[in-house]
């Protein structure tokens, strides 16, 4: 709804403080998303308001707004529509749905239309690349958008069909997929919070990070650090304050692996923090969530509800000297706050800049104090280990990559969706056998590990898919992303959006990753349009080995490996005028 | 941890007190490092990236302003690898900020061979010179977003925090509260930000208008604070 000038005046006395929950500068992000979500926007009378009222600097309370996209400082409108635009859904016909959209409102992108009741949006990717195009109308999800028919995308209507969770064990994803979300009761019976109980009644902390240790469990989040290590190194760091967070920002194009957990089987997250924080000696957990699974949060909520009333979070729990709470923190639509020390400062309540390291946060993290920040599925193998013990979990994957991976596969596949399998088994596998194979013609490409991965083609089918292995082949594993593209995609148009998302995502904080992005797209652009110039694959490349070798942040470092693989793969694509001989155009 | 630190500085064995960074290390050993963002007296904050060097065994390069030295590193201060980050960050800021008032940055272009061509074309950051208030010009069309500004503005020296950012990625600028004037900000107009400006984006006002070609008895008028004239005073 958009607010008249008067009612932002009675909102000024009468609801700024019910934004405000959290004290000081951390309540800073909460009060914004909470000013958004009842005017539409956030007015300057209302931001002058919170900020006094939290005592943070005017500059910097606008500071905070302009950097996250989910934030606006004008009138938006009644329904927001945002399609995404990244390439699961762009070769789905997500650019075609935006235009008709567009086109039915009678408005351009980012305009409401006269009435205020409509504005429509291209979005990053939403987490949804399993129904591709997706898109978000306010806080619905919407798959499988009818291109076509752009009164039904209005309206609000999807055609999801339920997610596929399928793949050879299903340990991880056991209760994932099932169309219900498992109460605390439901958890419990079925094994659920049991090794919780066991560590926090029979094992010490050195003991639980022995045994995560031992399992040789790695994080998932794209980093793959091992995580007993990790934790091994907040234990030992001085200091009676220390955090837990989890990584729950899920923003890499392509992955919807963590969204699926956290909305299916959401108890598991938490007995995940909860085991991190006793082996740790954390009293506080953190979970942040992208603004973009309202859905999620809502289930995160009730279930960290459920689990305080039943002794599962709280002081004493279990009846045992640990006292452990969760704090549920939602992003405001920023990739960069996945990185984990810009996920700190946003928590903190600034711009999500990533912060110069070291120092690590297992020495110096959220709020200065040591911390453990681990990503969902991480996480979620925590309870499997403890539970089952690292031996039982090591039966499973490889010696050096034990246990199971989620894949998240989109794209031209005749069954996409979220795929658990042990280490070890092949692209192929679980592309073809799993899956049902490539959909609308034969395999071109995939893109591997996510917009920060790489590409593969037919010739790496057989790589099995293990960190060892993927590193031979210079695939990254990334967050678990394989997107497929057939044989009719124009793969210069799915670098071109791949790059359109690097450049609206930097945080513009370092100068290889704040130029380079935009050169890069710039550049892409062209080759896209097919107005390639002579030395724009050197151009390129200097821009991507320079943002990969001088960048500050995990994004900046990434954000070309994709052109790069591709200008290795397929030199070709970026030659002058190379679009009229090659197939790879249609 | 031990007081000093030995390692190499293109092939130099070099003996430091530990926690130095490696820019101070390569200019003990002669070596001179490049830098932009940098400035003794701000919080480095690694953003310009034009000073990293390459360690050997890193996977990517190091920013010297803010790495410290480790014994038995081997530090590489300019070899090509070094050179084609350092060109192309070069290039990429010339493409994109008007720098022609940065005499040092001009002669970093020179240093590294950029063409300053390169990326021609592409899109600058251009903004209109504001000018609201008898102390300075803000142009940030030259700006190139050092940070230093609105860090002497906050914590590291006058606890004003009459600035920030607005936007992110390429499309950051320096701001005030919802663009308000500076007159109407926090403002306290002690000039430290212009002090610390690298490309003149931050100007005095009196310096701009003479370059307007305004006359200086007019410029006089223009500048004077809305006070009285101080003979009047009584
Ligand atoms: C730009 C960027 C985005 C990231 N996004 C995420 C994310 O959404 N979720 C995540 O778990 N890790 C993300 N990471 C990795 C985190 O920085 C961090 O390594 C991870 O959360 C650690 O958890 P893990 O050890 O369990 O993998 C991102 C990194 C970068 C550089
Ligand atoms: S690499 Fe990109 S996202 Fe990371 S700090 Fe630099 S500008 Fe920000
Ligand atoms: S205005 Fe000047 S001091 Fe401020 S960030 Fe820009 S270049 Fe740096
Ligand atoms: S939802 Fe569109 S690419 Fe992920
Ligand atoms: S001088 Fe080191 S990053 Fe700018």
């Amino acid at each position: 709804m958009a607010p008249t000038a008067s009612s932002s005046i009675i909102h000024l006395t009468t609801a700024a403080q019910p934004h405000i929950d959290n004290p000081g500068h951390s309540g800073l992000l909460p009060a914004l998303i909470k000013a958004q979500k009842q005017n539409g926007y956030i007015s300057k009378p209302v931001a002058a308001e919170i900020a006094r009222v939290l005592q943070v600097p005017l500059a910097e309370v606008y500071g905070v707004i302009e950097f996250y996209a989910l934030l606006y400082k004008e009138p938006t409108a009644t329904r927001v529509i945002r399609i995404c635009g990244d390439p699961a859904c762009a070769i789905a016909g997500g650019h075609a749905a935006l235009e008709a959209v567009c086109a039915s409102l009678g408005v351009s992108p980012n305009t409401a239309t006269a009435d205020g009741g409509f504005m429509v949006e291209r979005s990053p990717c939403l987490g949804l690349c399993d129904q591709a195009p997706a898109s978000r109308v306010n806080d619905m999800a919407l798959g499988c958008i009818p291109v076509a028919v752009p009164a039904a995308i209005i309206a609000a209507k999807s055609l999801a069909k339920p997610a596929v969770v399928g793949g050879s064990l299903r340990h991880l994803t056991r209760r994932c997929g099932t169309g219900a979300t498992p109460s605390l009761a439901a958890y419990t019976t079925d094994g659920g919070y049991s090794a919780l109980t066991k560590a926090v009644q029979q094992l010490t902390p050195a003991a639980v990070i022995a045994e995560l240790k031992s399992s040789g469990l790695v994080g998932r989040g794209g980093a793959a650090f091992p995580t007993g290590v990790k934790w091994e190194s907040a234990a030992n760091a001085s200091g009676a304050e220390k955090y837990i967070v989890c990584n729950a920002d899920e923003s890499e194009p392509g992955t919807f692996k963590d969204r699926i957990l956290m909305e299916d089987d959401p108890h598991a997250v938490l007995e995940g923090m909860a085991l991190a924080g006793y082996a740790c000696g954390a009293q506080r957990g953190y979970l942040y969530v992208r603004a973009e699974y309202p859905h999620a949060q809502q289930r995160l909520a009730a279930a960290i509800a459920e689990a305080a009333a039943g002794g599962y979070l709280g002081n004493n729990l279990l009846g045992s000297k640990f006292c452990f709470d969760i704090e549920l923190r939602s992003g405001a639509g920023a990739y960069i706050c996945g990185e984990e020390t810009a996920l700190f400062e946003s928590i903190e309540g600034k711009r999500g800049f990533p912060r110069v390291k070291p120092p690590f946060p297992t020495t110096a993290g959220l709020f200065g104090k040591p911390t453990v920040v681990n990503n969902v599925e991480t996480l979620c193998n925590v309870p499997l280990i403890i539970g089952a013990g690292a031996a039982a979990y090591r039966m499973h994957g490889t010696e050096k990559s034990p246990g199971s991976k989620l894949f998240c596969l989109s794209g031209d596949v005749a069954r996409p969706g979220l795929y658990e399998v042990p280490f070890g088994v092949t692209l192929r596998t679980i592309l073809d056998e799993m899956a049902g194979g490539v959909s609308g013609g034969t395999l071109q490409a995939v893109l591997f590990g996510g917009a920060a991965g790489a590409f593969a083609t037919a010739a790496h089918l057989d790589v099995p898919m293990t960190f060892e292995d993927l590193r031979k082949a210079d695939l990254p594993l990334g967050s678990g992303v394989v997107m497929v593209f057939n044989h009719t995609r124009n793969l210069r148009s799915v670098l071109e959006g791949l790059a359109h998302f690097f450049a609206e995502e930097s945080c513009g904080k370092c100068y290889p990753c704040q130029l380079g992005t935009v050169r890069q797209h710039e550049i892409l652009g062209r080759v896209a349009a097919g107005h390639a110039r002579a030395g724009d694959k050197e151009l390129l490349a200097d821009v991507g080995w320079t943002m990969l070798d001088a960048s500050l942040c995990g994004l900046g470092q990434t954000a070309a490996t994709a052109t790069l693989s591709a200008i290795k793969l397929w030199p070709e694509l970026f030659a002058p005028n190379g679009q009229a001989q090659t197939a790879r155009t249609s | 941890m031990a007081a000093t630190v030995t390692l190499q500085i293109d092939g130099q064995s070099i003996t430091v007190a530990a926690g130095t960074t490696l820019l101070n290390a390569a200019a003990m050993a002669g070596a001179t490092v490049p830098t932009i963002c940098y400035h003794e007296h701000c919080t480095a904050n690694a953003l310009c990236r034009l000073c990293v060097v390459e360690v050997e065994g890193a996977r990517v390069l190091a920013p010297a302003c803010v790495a410290s030295v480790a014994e038995g590193m081997r530090v590489h201060t300019r070899n090509e690898r070094v050179e084609r980050s350092r060109r192309t960050i070069l290039e990429m800021l010339h493409s994109a900020s008007d720098v022609s008032e940065a005499p040092e940055i001009q002669q970093q272009l020179d240093d590294y061979h950029a063409n300053r061509e390169r990326f021609g074309g592409g899109e600058r950051r251009e903004a209109e010179v504001i000018d609201d208030n008898p102390m300075y010009i803000r142009d940030y069309s030259k700006c190139i977003l050092c940070w230093r500004c609105v860090q002497v503005c906050a914590a590291d020296a006058q606890f004003t925090y009459a600035i920030n950012f607005s936007g992110r990625g390429f499309e950051t600028s320096i701001s005030t509260f919802f663009e308000q004037s500076l007159t109407d900000s926090s403002c306290v107009f002690c000039g430290q930000c212009v002090g610390v400006c690298p490309t003149g984006a931050l100007k005095p006002k009196r310096e701009w208008l003479l370059e307007q070609g305004q006359a200086p008895a007019d410029i006089l008028d223009a500048t004077r604070g809305p006070g009285k004239k101080r003979r009047e005073r009584k």
